[in-house]
């Protein structure tokens, strides 16, 4: 396994209330980014994660109007599923497709994704957005939930961070009320 | 209700001000006029930056009649960024699979020139 590389942490804010956006640096040109998020045997090997869960299904059609699905099972036998089609493309720049989380299959997501390079670095942008907030406070959730195998246990440094006496960037949990 | 509480939470924390006063609360409990110190506002317009934080949780106000010292409430404060934070640092652990593939992946391409598979 080659040495994890500092390449900026997940930033995830809520830009309105029907949006989730996530940004990040990968230290990678971005053909190689948009290949390792586009081609069946990589995404195998980084989408599914975490300890004890297998991907099981991961098929891709990449072109307009094209479909993808990915399942991971966890380690109690449980499916989770999720499938789309694909609305935009421009290789390696940009994909636009919807999201459904399969138990949910009447409230999909449209997902805009942008890669843009800069000195050899790949900027990753992801916006998220759901037709209600309900069903992007469901799609956070489920962080939640499934992030409870993760035993991750860090509130106070997180809630330090929010009080910005600690790193701030990672929490920009800004929140629009309309 | 959960959702109810995280959006009174988040609600609070859209304002700079109010933000600012948490900030100052994580270091210990402080009267309105303290808090109205380091900012260029008066005292009233603190306690309404006040009583919103009252409304959500997020700050009490102490019995002395005096003073009545604010302190931080932190339970809605770690509810909300606990929401938030599970759910990024579960996309953050995808991610660092990620890194290791593209470090392996560029290692491949420098060993083969820049040939394009």
């Amino acid at each position: 396994m080659v040495e994890k590389r500092s390449s900026g942490k997940l930033e995830v804010s809520l830009p309105s209330d029907k949006e989730i956006l996530l940004t990040r640096v990968f230290d990678a040109p971005r053909h190689l980014v948009f290949e390792t998020m586009t081609k069946v045997d990589y995404v195998r090997r980084w989408w599914c994660c975490m300890d004890g869960f297998k991907m099981t299904v991961c098929d891709i059609d990449l072109r307009v109007g094209g479909k993808y699905r990915y399942v991971m099972v966890g380690p109690d036998g449980n499916e989770v599923g999720f499938r789309g089609e694909y609305r935009e493309l421009v290789i390696p720049e940009r994909i636009v497709h919807t999201e459904i989380f399969e138990p949910f299959p009447d409230n999909p997501a449209l997902v805009t994704l942008t890669l843009e390079e800069r000195d050899g670095k790949t900027f990753y942008r992801s916006l998220v957005l759901h037709d209600s907030k309900e069903a992007r406070d469901m799609h956070v959730n489920s962080g939640m939930e499934v992030g409870a195998n993760l035993a991750l246990d860090r509130l106070e440094e997180v809630a330090r961070s929010l009080s910005g006496t600690n790193r701030g960037s990672g929490t920009s949990a800004t929140h629009s009320q309309a | 209700m959960l959702a109810e509480r995280l959006d009174a939470t988040f609600a609070a924390l859209a304002d700079p001000t109010r933000r600012a006063i948490i900030a100052r609360l994580s270091k210990g409990e402080a009267s309105v006029m303290e808090l109205a110190e380091p900012f260029d506002m008066s005292q009233p317009a603190i306690s309404k930056h006040l009583k919103v934080l009252e409304r959500a949780g997020l700050v009490s106000r102490g019995r002395d009649a005096q003073r009545r010292p604010c302190r931080l409430e932190a339970a809605p404060l770690r509810e909300a960024t606990d929401w938030l934070q599970r759910y990024a640092d579960r996309m953050e652990a995808r991610f660092q699979s990620l890194d290791n593939l593209l470090e392996e992946l560029k290692e491949k391409e420098n060993a083969h020139g820049r040939k394009k598979k």
